[in-house]
């Protein structure tokens, strides 16, 4: 969850005081109101929407949303003569690709270039798969020297003074000793060459997607003219990035420029390109989805609310996607424009006239009858996990070892049960302080290994039933006649035939067998399963698979 | 008058037998239980019936007694461990240290106090290991201090007399000889009522218990029933019943059925296919990594057989959706691999039952198409009170041509309405698989704010193209469940579900929103 904290005294020089009404309409935008404070207005972005993760570039919505502000447009300048970057064929291997821009006439204060440092950093955690799949550098255009490169050195021989730090450090000392490098090292891991930017003066102004150098890629008060570079795996991703970032600029009132990017084939691109991008869709399909009838004119209104353009082409209805949206994928996104531009809380809800008939499961019904007649004869019914412990499926089943284990478990519970009564056991040996008799029951999933392959996934689920009754005098008749009276209320045949089970009492133990199929256990639990458990009356306990009986 | 009559003829036996030895002079319960010839239990129960009626008043004394512990009854009965080796040493006149616990026939503990007691109190002297008597016959023979004291026990500690303070420390300091006790002292006395009503003929023919010999007989005719007092308090009794997570689940089952869902089930151990792939999750998606998901340790799973027409193709079509491709969509522009979708896990949420529904009406071609689903759900999370590793969603698709946005919101309502939620918020939110996407928001009446309740949208093109065939409106809902039970039944921590306090579960009140 990507949380934008906002300066509020800021935000509302951009968009007007924050009242009640202003931070409802934030949210029914799609951006849900965290907190506001005196001071701050945080709110929630979500991941489809990285654009916003600027101050500038969400006031702008703010102010769209509400009728003040027009779809956007962007005026990009032509490169000058030396605005270029080469791109060395060694960086394939590490970090392939960048896009870059340059912004000028721009104007920072204390909070503009904290709010730069916020954007950055929100960008590269969520977006950017805390910079896994994107690093992004801004630097003052006048400490640097077009024409730039994009290259690697060796991590024992790229040497330069790091962002904050005290002394100049190879690239390999910085992985261990600078935060950063610390903290994003991984990404570098195992790379025989580490990707830098370096310009005409030879100078090292970063070194992604770790650091800036603290000379060349630091912005200060004095910054008027920027360089922006972002670089990782996806040309797209990288494109849509700088998009954003300049939007960013452009609203501070920043010129931008475009740059020439010179990959090692000899190709060229400019960057970056803020054209909006056309998509073509039926206001019928709109209409049909959301439920509504909005003509033309209501369309385009609602569009422009949401920053998109419309354009009517020889009767085609055509959107305008802005540069800096990276979310609209298909038609049906438009669909959730309008919809939010119309306001969500302005739809009618409708039940329509289908006529459809309901069916319960049958595995479901029948495990009701059997919840409600063992509740009925005063059985308590329990509701445990499906994620236990080893330890605890040892307590009584002390040789087994086909243990089903998740991956780094959170919980101390790492195992999926492979009984159900396991969990009575040990909901029996929490419970030493409640009133007895305790008779409880449960129903649920329990977990085995396939060894048939029949499964996708390598594991069978089947559905199981366990009965238990702990007292003083406690004893096989009292589960015995539970049982009875439950398969006389199914109306199954059951027999018992004597058995040899460890977790029982010998001689007081029996299967139970349906249609000469064995379907579980009835016993008397063992003295020695209950000392593990540490439970101090006798117990009597039976567990069914229940898959022969719903089916 | 008559109201006399009505008491006189709501007695109890009990009652009836205490009140002649009752006056208005204060008497303890223990003098009452003497004279009435009954258990104290019956004594106490009788003053608390003949208090409500008015006839006696109480008065109670807390004061702290001390009384014999578990193992104080048990020397009292026997002997002190110190008595036993000081018998046994006037016996045989010197016994070595290490024999002690097998000649007294003591513990480890008991020897060794009854050694330093004797000790203390110059009765013995130890030589070389071996412990002599020195003590006179004289003073063999007189009880010692504590012994005096067991014996008075119990007696209040305020009446502590000084040559019984000494006993009372040492006894004190060792384990379980001796206890204090909070001892309620009641006593009693008449009221004026109640000394109008003890004048009375207490001798009745009233019955007690009616009998199928009376009935038979008809002889109850002509007599009277003694009165009950019905608003007395009567002993707890707990019944049987459902978990209380599962009679919220049926009702809410219930409420999809009577709008006409039908029920899916499923695995909850699926593949990761399945559970994010299907669902246009891109493979690099923060959801997936392990912190959020748990996957099965050394397991690969199957992935759905490929067929020759790729247009039919489940994989080639979820690759394609993925990649960029399906419907114009630009997709998410990065290799779809099919070793990750391979991976197997517990479902992260019950979408994927509505992924496999698709799946089969595609075939079956039944549609429109209502179907719901309330299942339990997996997230690799640290437990907080609003967060449990397992936890409930309900799920719920329509398929249907003419679906649209204001359907879905109409049903949500619907639903919330008869799970006990009157207001409801419908705020834009964003998930992979659905497009317009919304969430459920309600108005928390404690925390005076919007709590969210549930996830809803419309499955995008990228879903329904691989899933169905084509592309056809399908809403979609899955909102987490036990966050909605919860306010019913006042639960604040979502650890409270399925912690199975026994105590708790007797005591919760059942379902009926």
């Amino acid at each position: 969850m990507t949380i934008l904290t906002l300066n509020r005294k800021e935000l509302e020089k951009k968009v007007g005081k924050i009242t009640s009404e202003v931070e409802d309409k934030i949210t029914m935008m799609g951006t849900p109101i965290e907190e506001v404070t005196d001071d701050e207005v945080s709110v929630e972005v979500f991941p489809n929407r990285p654009d916003l993760l600027s101050l500038q570039n969400f006031a702008r919505a703010v102010n769209q949303i509400r009728g003040r502000t027009k779809v956007a447009s962007f005026k990009i300048n032509k490169p000058e003569k030396d605005y270029f970057v080469t791109v060395d064929k060694s960086v394939k291997g590490v970090r392939p690709f960048t896009a870059c821009a340059v912004v000028r006439g721009l104007k920072f204060d204390d909070e503009k270039i904290k709010s730069v440092i916020d954007m950055q950093e929100k960008l590269h955690g969520s977006y950017g798969r805390n910079r896994r799949k994107l690093a992004l550098g801004i630097y003052p255009l006048e400490e640097i020297t077009f024409p730039l490169k994009y290259t690697t050195g060796k991590p024992d021989e790229i040497k330069f003074l790091a962002l904050e730090a005290k002394r100049e450090m190879t690239g390999r000392q910085i992985l261990s000793q600078h935060p950063t490098g610390r903290e994003y090292g991984h990404l570098l891991k195992g790379c025989d060459l580490f990707p830098i930017y370096q310009d005409s003066a030879g100078e090292i102004l970063s070194m992604p997607p770790i650091t800036n150098s603290h000379k060349t890629g630091k912005i200060t008060e004095k910054t008027k003219e920027i360089f922006i570079e972002c670089s990782g795996f996806s040309k797209e991703y990288l494109r849509k990035t700088i998009k954003i970032v300049v939007s960013t600029f452009a609203e501070m009132g920043g010129k931008i420029y475009a740059m020439q990017v010179k990959d090692a084939k000899g190709g060229n691109f400019t960057s970056p390109n803020m054209d909006s991008e056309e998509m073509q869709f039926d206001i019928k399909n709109i209409n049909k989805n959301l439920g509504i009838e909005l003509n033309e004119k209501e369309i385009k209104k609602n569009l422009e609310k949401m920053g998109i353009g419309y354009e009517n082409k020889k009767g085609k209805s055509i959107a305008l996607i802005p540069a800096y949206r990276t979310d609209i994928l298909h038609w049906i996104d438009l669909v959730e424009e309008v919809a939010i531009a119309y306001g969500y809380d302005n739809f009618e809800p409708e039940i329509p006239e289908i006529s459809t008939i309901a069916e319960e499961d049958p595995a479901a019904k029948t495990k009701r009858v059997i919840g409600n007649a063992l509740a009925g004869l005063g059985l308590l019914e329990t509701s445990s996990f499906h994620l236990t412990t080893k330890k605890n499926i040892k307590r009584m089943h002390f040789d087994y070892n086909d243990f089903i284990e998740v991956e780094d478990s959170k919980t101390e519970r790492d195992v999926l049960r492979m009984d159900m009564l396991t969990n009575l056991l040990q909901i029996f040996s929490e419970n030493s302080n409640s009133q007895y008799p305790q008779k409880i029951f449960e129903m649920g999933k329990v977990f085995s290994k396939d060894t048939e392959n029949k499964t996708e996934t390598g594991i069978k689920e089947s559905e199981s039933l366990a009965i238990a009754l702990a007292d003083e005098k406690t004893n096989f008749t009292d589960l015995k006649m539970i049982l009875d009276y439950l398969f006389k209320m199914l109306d199954i045949e059951y027999t018992l035939e004597n058995a040899e089970n460890n977790n029982y009492i010998a001689g007081r133990v029996g299967k139970i067998l349906v249609d000469g199929k064995e379907i579980g256990f009835i016993g008397e639990v063992a003295p020695r399963v209950m000392s593990n458990w540490k439970i101090k009356v006798p117990i009597a306990a039976l567990e069914i698979d229940l898959g022969q009986l719903l089916n | 008058m008559a109201d006399e009559q009505l008491i006189i003829e709501s007695l109890s036996p009990i009652e009836r037998k205490t009140i002649p030895v009752l006056s208005e002079d204060s008497q303890t319960v223990g003098e009452v239980t003497k004279k009435s010839d009954q258990d104290k239990t019956t004594t106490l129960r009788a003053i608390e019936y003949l208090k409500t009626k008015e006839l006696v008043e109480t008065d109670t004394k807390e004061k702290k007694v001390i009384d014999l512990g578990i193992l104080g009854v048990n020397y009292l009965k026997k002997q002190l461990p110190e008595r036993a080796l000081l018998d046994k040493l006037s016996e045989k006149k010197s016994i070595l240290i290490g024999e002690i616990k097998n000649v007294c026939n003591l513990n480890d503990n008991e020897a060794k106090i009854a050694l330093g007691t004797l000790k203390r109190k110059a009765l013995i002297e130890i030589k070389q290991g071996k412990i002599h008597l020195s003590a006179k016959s004289s003073e063999i023979a007189k009880k010692m201090l504590e012994e005096l004291f067991l014996e008075k026990l119990p007696i209040d500690l305020e009446a502590l007399e000084p040559q019984d303070k000494l006993a009372f420390q040492n006894l004190k300091s060792r384990k379980e000889i001796i206890q204090i006790v909070d001892e309620k002292k009641i006593s009693v006395k008449l009221t004026e009522l109640g000394k109008k009503i003890s004048k009375k003929n207490l001798d009745s023919n009233l019955i007690e218990q009616l009998t199928p010999k009376m009935i038979k007989q008809s002889a109850w005719k002509g007599k009277k029933f003694r009165r009950y007092d019905i608003t007395s308090p009567v002993p707890r009794v707990y019944g049987g019943k459902r978990h209380f997570t599962n009679q919220a689940i049926d009702h809410a089952k219930s409420i999809w059925l009577e709008m006409g869902f039908k029920e899916m089930t499923g695995n909850l151990v699926e593949t990761g296919f399945w559970v994010f792939d299907t669902l246009f999750t891109a493979q690099d998606h923060p959801v997936r990594e392990m912190q959020d998901t748990f996957y099965i340790e050394g397991l690969t799973g199957k992935l759905p057989e490929k067929c020759k027409n790729k247009e039919e193709c489940v994989i080639f079509k979820t690759k394609q959706s993925h990649e960029g491709g399906v419907d114009g969509s630009k997709g998410w522009q990065a290799e779809w691999n099919e070793e990750d979708a391979k991976r197997v896990l517990l479902r992260t949420h019950t979408t994927c039952l509505s992924a496999r529904k698709l799946r089969e009406l595609r075939d079956t071609k039944e549609f429109p198409a209502k179907y719901f689903a309330i299942g339990k759900c997996f997230r690799n999370e640290t437990v907080d009170w609003s967060h449990g590793f397992e936890f409930n969603q309900t799920e719920g698709i329509v398929v249907d041509e003419n679906a649209n946005f204001r359907q879905l919101i109409g049903y949500l309502t619907q639903f919330f309405k008869k799970m006990g939620y009157e207001k409801i918020r419908i705020r834009p939110a964003y998930f992979a698989y659905t497009e317009p996407s919304l969430e459920m928001d309600v108005f928390h009446p404690v925390h005076k704010k919007w709590v969210e309740l549930g996830a809803a949208g419309m499955f995008r093109p990228e879903v329904t193209i691989p899933m169905f065939g084509k592309h056809i409106p399908v809403l979609a809902w899955g909102p987490g469940f036990d966050r909605i039970m919860t306010q019913f039944f006042g639960i604040n921590d979502l650890r409270e579900l399925y912690k199975n306090d026994i105590t708790k579960l007797r005591e919760m009140k059942s379902w009926r929103e």
